[in-house]
């Protein structure tokens, strides 16, 4: 009846994870109860959870992004306090959880963190910036989003009912085969990566459709912002490498479930080749994390020096080579597999050939800061300690592609060290960035700079402090996920590296400060004009928070940089554009599909997880029915009226006319 | 407001990209028509779809030779009953095709009969398909047996998967239009059917090449 589940699958003999799972399940009642004592649950239901409104889902996305990462903080706090305690020891965690932890920690910072934060500033800016209403296919972006939270849901189950997997962030096979890992471990990893890498591919779908064909009048493409442009090329490596990552993983489970022998030991399978496909994804995934992060830095420090982007076109065309190099080196993760000088000469030479356009980047972004009206707001102070991290963490990683070094530092803590150097330092620090950067878009009021700047500060010691060590620790030769040790000479590293850690828990801790700070203290820091940071793109010409409709009228873009052109012919003229004729706007209708198919995909992951075969059936016939009730409907617009669109863009209008008497630009 | 009168401040300020009044850039005139924005987004699924297939055609290769001792593609294939089963599904293709023409002269008729030979054409090719799926596994060459046949039985039974969820599609949609007539939504989605199914024929020829005759010749 209930498959392979049973009491057993509850951890009662092991006090940590089952505290954990405690505390988690209390804290989601707790939050459950409050919402529902406050009756807020009909506004939820119909406000964000069917919302099919981009800007809304982006920020559910952030949400889902930030609490993921406390969940993945925590298991890398753990990992650091036991290395640092395991000496000559067991340390307090016993080999299988430590497993458990380093594999889920992985998982859950790229897939569930890193992704859900890029995919939501995508997803509230894109259609901002390019100066229309939403994007391409508004249900099925909510859809995307609520299978990526189905994806982490079941992650997190695991933590409460069954295992995680041990096998690290990829399952190499044959140690993630049935023969070796015969737990549930495995399986919750590839259904939560199945349901949630289909979420992803809607939205890279969705993204590239509106970015190539949905722009505002006159907004042709060497006049869309950088970040479109490196939203659009990491829309393009999803729709090219999340289908590698379904197939590499449906041959997986098929091994697993069925007996296949894609990557078995025996009976002809190849563990290699999985080896080979996961990492033609695995590159490139990368690349879909660091360039809209490359594209964040690119707003960021042209509006903070107050200057245009310097080299937009090498900006463009330095994304588009990256996007298209990013499928020449996956080999560089498995030089050691042995495939032989010639073919490790070339992965290694491309690899090389990446940091040239990266180091493009760099000094477009050094020259953009050159000469202009620098203002060291906190997301500039994210921007440069990226461009300083990045650059150690780059080049590191050509010293990694060279083969011989390669073969030395493989599977080391300078691999890690690396690794952790180029995505904290771009693709975290880029998400803060833009995480303040867009906040007071997204909400109408800023968030405090001095906790800002404080938590800027402790994440930026604290991972100097925490990632330089393991580089020293790396060529010292310790290998990455080691339980215990007995080398003495490693131990002060493993202690700063845990300091380090510490530090950015205050780190943390503050940004949970100033959040709240920001919140209780919101009227006095409201954003009236929508244009907090002197902006320059076309998400600052509407209102903060936008309206549901973005734009009252779709602007005219006549220019590279839309908005900054408008303001400052407004400025001269000390006049506005003449009041446009206002018309009634079609939006698209909320809709619950999204919920409701993630519900149905939820059940059926795990069902699946558990052999639970009737259910795994009930969910897929529950998953078809959502989309012909979907698909049966007749209404899916519904209509703003002139009056309404009008009264709120004359109230925006009001706003800026107060302001621009006081607006003059230095000559 | 017209180019001459422009004012400097709201010209470009790297002078990228501006070429007069005119609107530049491909479909820089405004947002796309809804039709034409749903078979974009559907083509790009199409080729994301292709890159799945892709990773399969690569595993097959890799593992055609890979037999663990077991029967080989000559030995296996039957080419008279694969010869039927493209017959059916090139067949299929047209009568799709046919659908469309008589959907946009607005044929419930003739749209419905296409459409139902359109189905029952696809259907008589995963008949076949299944049918030979259990003659090889009653002879002991089953998925499990050998590298190479895991290999088979997923590159072609993904291909009948597509078919037979195509199918499913197919049938709603029949019923939709029955119900519903032929509403905008109702022909973007059957625009978006027929580049499926067309999608699944080229599938097919590349699969039919690659599997069937390179492994029996």
């Amino acid at each position: 009846m209930l498959g392979k589940l049973s009491w057993a699958a509850i951890p009662f003999d092991q006090p940590i994870p089952l505290i954990a799972s405690g505390m988690m399940i209390l804290v989601i009642l707790g939050v459950i109860v409050w919402v529902w004592a406050k009756g807020y649950v009909p506004y939820l239901w119909r406000e964000w959870i069917t919302s099919v409104d981009h800007k809304r889902i982006g920020v559910m996305y952030c949400i889902l992004g930030m609490v993921m990462l406390l969940r993945g903080f925590i298991d890398a706090i753990m990992m650091r306090s036991q290395q640092a305690l395991a000496f000559q020891s067991n340390g307090y965690l016993p080999p299988e959880h430590y497993n458990q932890i380093f594999s889920a920690h992985g998982t859950i910072m790229i897939f569930f963190v890193a992704m859900a934060l890029v995919i939501g500033l995508m997803n509230f800016v894109l259609p901002l910036q390019l100066g229309v209403r939403d994007v391409a296919f508004p249900t099925l972006n909510s859809v995307g989003f609520w299978l990526t939270a189905s994806g982490a849901l079941l992650i997190n189950m695991s933590l409460v009912v069954g295992e995680f997997a041990r096998n690290g962030w990829l399952p190499y096979p044959p140690l993630s085969e049935l023969r070796y890992s015969p737990g549930v471990g495995v399986d919750y990893y590839l259904w939560a990566l199945q349901i949630s890498g289909v979420g992803t591919l809607m939205t890279g779908l969705n993204f590239v459709t509106t970015i190539l064909k949905i722009r505002a009048p006159g907004m042709s493409y060497m006049r869309m912002p950088v970040f479109c442009w490196t939203a659009l090329a990491s829309s393009l490596l999803i729709i090219a490498a999340f289908p590698v990552l379904t197939a590499t993983l449906a041959m997986l489970l098929l091994d697993r479930y069925l007996g296949f022998h894609f990557f078995t030991n025996d009976a002809g399978g190849n563990a290699m080749m999985f080896v080979n496909l996961i990492w033609v994804w695995g590159h490139p995934e990368v690349y879909i994390l660091v360039l809209p992060a490359f594209g964040v830095f690119s707003e960021v420090v042209s509006t903070f020096s107050g200057k245009p982007l310097f080299g937009y076109r090498s900006m463009v065309i330095a994304t588009m080579a990256i996007c298209l190099l990013s499928f020449l080196v996956w080999l560089h993760h498995f030089f050691t597999m042995g495939a032989g000088a010639d073919v490790n000469a070339f992965f290694g030479i491309a690899s090389m050939i990446i940091a040239v356009p990266t180091g493009v980047k760099i000094f477009n972004w050094l020259f953009t800061m050159y000469g202009g009206r620098i203002r060291f707001e906190s997301p500039l102070l994210w921007a440069i300690g990226f461009m300083v991290t990045f650059t150690i963490g780059g080049m590191t990683g050509v010293l990694l592609a060279v083969p011989p070094a390669d073969f030395v530092l493989h599977n080391s803590l300078f691999l890690v060290a690396h690794f952790h150097n180029v995505i904290i330092g771009a693709v975290v620090f880029g998400a803060f960035a833009g995480y303040t950067y867009w906040f007071p878009k997204a909400f109408g009021f800023t968030l405090d700079e001095r906790l800002g700047k404080a938590a800027f500060w402790c994440w930026f010691i604290g991972f100097y402090m925490a990632f330089m060590p393991l580089y020293a620790v790396g060529l010292l030769g310790m290998t990455r996920r080691m339980q215990h040790y007995d080398v003495a000479e490693w131990r002060p590293w493993l202690l700063v590296a845990m300091a380090g850690a510490v530090v950015i828990l205050c780190g943390i801790g503050l940004q949970i400060a100033q959040l709240v700070v920001s919140i209780r203290t919101r009227e006095e820091r409201r954003d009236l004009t929508g244009d907090p940071w002197d902006g320059r793109s076309l998400e600052w010409a509407t209102a903060s928070p936008p309206p549901a409709f973005n734009f009252a009228v779709l602007p005219d873009v006549r220019g590279q940089e839309a908005y900054w052109g408008i303001k400052e012919h407004a400025i001269e003229t000390q006049h506005m554009v003449d009041e446009p004729e206002y018309r009634a706007i079609e939006m698209p209708r909320n809709s619950p599909t999204g919920v409701v198919t993630a519900f149905f995909a939820t059940v059926t992951g795990f069902s699946l997880i558990w052999h639970i075969w009737w259910l795994v059936a009930l969910g897929l016939v529950g998953a078809f029915a959502t989309f012909v009730v979907f698909a049966w409907r007749d209404v899916d617009e519904y209509e703003i009226p002139a009056e309404e669109v009008a009264r709120l863009d004359r109230a925006r209008r009001a706003a800026r006319l107060a302001v621009l008497p006081s607006l003059s630009r230095p000559t | 407001m017209s180019e001459t009168a422009m004012p400097a401040a709201l010209d470009d300020p790297n002078r990228v990209g501006h070429h007069g009044a005119e609107a530049t850039g491909y479909g820089a005139g405004g947002p796309a028509p809804k039709r034409v924005v749903t078979a974009y987004g559907f083509w790009l699924f199409l080729l994301s779809d292709f890159v799945v297939f892709s990773a399969f055609f690569a595993t097959y290769a890799v593992l055609a030779k890979a037999t663990a001792g077991g029967p080989q593609a000559r030995q296996l294939f039957n080419l008279t009953n694969v010869g039927v089963e493209t017959a059916c599904l090139l067949a299929s293709s047209f009568a799709c095709g046919m659908a469309s023409i008589a959907a946009s002269v607005r044929s419930q008729l003739w749209t419905q009969i296409c459409l139902l030979v359109t189905g029952l054409l696809g259907f008589a090719f995963v008949a076949l398909e299944v049918s030979e799926f259990a003659r090889m596994n009653a002879e002991g060459a089953g998925p499990a047996r050998s590298a190479f046949l895991s290999a088979f039985f997923s590159l072609v039974g993904l291909h009948g998967l597509h078919v037979s969820v195509g199918l499913l599609w197919l049938g709603t949609m029949m019923a939709q239009i029955l119900a519903k007539g032929f509403r905008p939504t109702m022909m973007r989605r059957l625009l978006c059917f027929t580049l499926f199914w067309h999608a699944l024929d080229i599938i097919w020829v590349a699969l039919f090449t690659t599997v069937y005759l390179m492994g029996a010749g």
